[in-house]
């Protein structure tokens, strides 16, 4: 994973809560055997019309939603499957970091694994960002902070390992490989006593 | 003496390798993995590119479910795969396993099935263990007193290399379930009353323990019933404590302790209960008195209530857009909504008990006209075991389809779909909008409720299908 510092993009916002991973990825596009190519599959049920054209009433087809590295989603969010393919999907679409007021533990998990920087942030601030679609926002990892671009600031908290991962760019396989002893000792322990 | 813990406690501590500080989570150690085609391809690939094997092969266990066809093979053993990448991802898997060594539950195993159910099935699944796979649902395993989640596919890496995973404690949740469930009314009733009164995301960041006079009374299947639903109110886990039920269901099973082993292992079961004056980070208490039969009218299964309930005004857009999508009516019951197709299967619903409540309403009766009714069965097991009792001809002569193993139109990957617009009545976990088929209506439901629904081609209280046939009679 690369390291990942700090983000500055304009938002897009899609308001809907309990947006779940089925939306983001159908389910028919997880045949694939590769990470990357699911951009193009991205909310395809939300996103494209029966006849393959852009739905013009999905928010992220809207002209000023092209291009928005940063995704205000409602609450709850990535609820569903372990699908790892919605983050890929998301990251290959061109999202760096999504925000809301909730977000589901093993889309978070996945998330961060991937480097897509996922935040969650109180209610008030949520309802502020989610009111103010286009907004460019700087989202620093190091400070766990995002700046407005009126100078305004929110804090976000983060789980100091998974900021030290995203900071260094920590290779997790590498970081638990490295416990082996420990890995080994535990299995003798279980042994023994079985 | 040491402080009171709960079963959760006890799971957790037991499997610390190098127990979470403020700067790093704990090293968890997993006992089980469980492997299926969808979601390991790119994990063996990582293993592959590092030049790693996998660490302990006897931990892993491996079956074809998702994208598999469920009709048989033809004359000449092709299968009937919907795309030619489902096929690639299936001879993946195989390939995969052949090369890291791990027993896979291929076609010709007469275990194969959902990972979920073939796992208790084989005796793999045990109280006390950490159990992971690639999908949301391993919260099913729980139901024997298993630390089980899911986990994506960059940690189903972690643990095919070390046998680990990097994980914060979640806080834990009791789910206190008082008194009788009403006759007629089952387990999947019941957790979506629950899923409903906690909301879809009331479980996450925590593992919910199901506890109490009801889930003790519950059977294997029916507990599994409910742990496998934990995931739908974002919970990380389902758990249940062990107890003569869980021992006996498990006892004589392959992977079973044997002998003396069991004795040993049933002394150590027994002690995975939560101890009293344990603290719980969130309660709450679940009357069963007051459960009825229970359904979903919207898009995610927290919008769920009891199906001659009027259904409840939306009270946000996210709302208002599922009722639509549903084209169902605030204010009123959705029963007698006029159903296209009745799924009876998926990890949920597709074991034995679940097959024989359908079968019983089906006996005698016919799918109603114009219904399509798929039935499959959750494992190779469950087939073998409802054939020898016949229930698959209860099924065909009703008019419904009789399948082979795999996930179906529970995620609707194989071609096993809904078309657009169409209802669908499915004993299965998910409702969100498209997961079986863009722009399929799910309605899930009890095994009870979806036969009875096929009858009467309506949605429909399989104790009122039952009286009137009682009444024509
Ligand atoms: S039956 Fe459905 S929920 Fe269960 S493992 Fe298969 S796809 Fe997942």
């Amino acid at each position: 994973m690369k390291p990942l510092k700090r983000i500055r993009s304009r938002t897009a916002v899609l308001p809907h809560a309990n947006i779940d991973t089925d939306r983001i990825i159908p389910a028919r596009f997880l045949t694939t055997t590769e990470r990357v190519g699911l951009g193009r599959h991205a909310f395809e049920d939300w996103r494209y019309l029966a006849d393959g054209s852009d739905n013009p009433a999905f928010e992220l087809n809207r002209p000023e939603a092209r291009g928005c590295g940063i995704l205000v989603a409602g609450h709850n969010f990535g609820c569903g499957s372990s699908r790892e393919h919605a983050p890929w999907a998301l990251l290959d679409y061109g999202i760096q970091a999504v925000l809301s007021s909730e977000i589901a533990d093993i889309f978070r998990s996945n998330a961060l694994k991937n480097g897509l920087l996922a935040v969650v942030v109180s209610e008030s601030e949520h309802r502020y960002l989610l009111d103010h679609p286009g907004i460019e926002l700087c989202i620093d990892v190091s400070t766990g902070c995002i700046e407005l671009p009126d100078g305004g600031r929110f804090g976000f908290e983060m789980d100091a390992f998974a900021r030290h991962c995203l900071l260094e760019g920590v290779d997790q396989m590498g970081y638990l490989l490295q416990h082996d002893d420990a890995i080994q000792r535990h299995e003798q322990r279980v042994e023994r006593a079985a | 003496m040491n402080a009171p813990r709960t079963l959760f406690d006890k799971l957790w501590d037991a499997h610390q390798v190098v127990p979470e500080s403020d700067t790093a989570p704990a090293v968890l150690y997993i006992d089980l993995h469980l492997v299926h085609e969808v979601t390991s391809p790119q994990a063996f690939s990582e293993l592959r590119a590092r030049g790693l094997k996998l660490r302990r092969p006897d931990r892993t266990l491996a079956t074809l479910d998702h994208s598999t066809p469920t009709l048989p093979a033809d004359a000449d053993g092709h299968r009937p795969y919907t795309t030619p990448e489902a096929e690639a991802q299936v001879e993946k898997l195989q390939a995969n396993c052949r090369e890291f060594g791990v027993k896979l539950h291929d076609w010709d195993s007469d275990a194969r099935g959902i990972v979920h159910v073939i796992g208790p099935e084989l005796g793999a699944t045990q109280p006390g263990m950490t159990i992971v796979c690639g999908d949301s649902h391993t919260s099913t395993h729980g139901a024997f007193g298993a630390l089980a989640f899911g986990i994506g596919t960059t940690e189903v890496g972690h643990v095919m290399a070390t046998q680990c995973l990097l994980q914060r404690k979640p806080k834990s949740f009791a789910i206190h379930v008082d008194g009788e469930l009403p006759k007629g009314v089952g387990a999947k009733d019941l957790v979506l009353h629950i899923i409903a009164t906690i909301g879809v995301g009331g479980g996450t960041g925590h593992v919910l323990e199901f506890r109490g006079p009801a889930i003790e009374a519950l059977s294997m299947e029916a507990r599994m019933t409910m742990c496998n639903m934990s995931i739908e109110a974002g919970a990380r886990a389902g758990l249940i404590a062990p107890d003569d039920t869980t021992f006996a269901w498990l006892e004589g099973r392959p992977s079973a302790p044997r002998g003396p082993d069991w004795d040993r292992a049933v002394a150590h079961w027994t002690t995975l209960r939560s101890d009293a004056g344990a603290h719980y980070d969130r309660e709450v208490r679940i009357d069963a008195t007051l459960v009825r039969p229970t359904v979903t009218y919207g898009t995610h299964p927290g919008m769920a209530g009891a199906l001659d309930a009027p259904v409840p005004e939306a009270t946000n857009d996210q709302e208002h857009r599922a009722l639509e999508y549903m084209r169902v009516t605030a204010g009123k019951s959705i029963a007698g909504m006029p159903v296209d197709v009745v799924f009876i299967g998926s990890c949920t619903n597709s074991r034995l008990p679940d097959l024989r409540a359908a079968a019983e309403i089906l006996r005698g009766r016919q799918v109603a006209e114009g219904v399509r009714m798929l039935v499959v069965p959750g494992s190779e097991a469950v087939r073998r075991e409802a054939e020898a009792e016949g229930l698959h001809e209860v099924f065909t002569a009703a008019g419904a389809e009789w399948r082979v193993p795999g996930c179906s139109m529970c995620i609707a990957m194989n071609g096993d779909l809904a078309q657009p617009g169409q209802l669908v009545v499915s004993t299965s976990n998910r409702n969100f909008e498209g997961r079986q088929g863009k722009g399929a209506r799910t309605v899930l439901a009890s095994p009870e409720t979806a036969a009875a629904s096929a009858v009467a081609g309506r949605l429909s209280d399989a104790r009122s299908v039952l009286k009137t046939s009682e009444a024509a009679a």
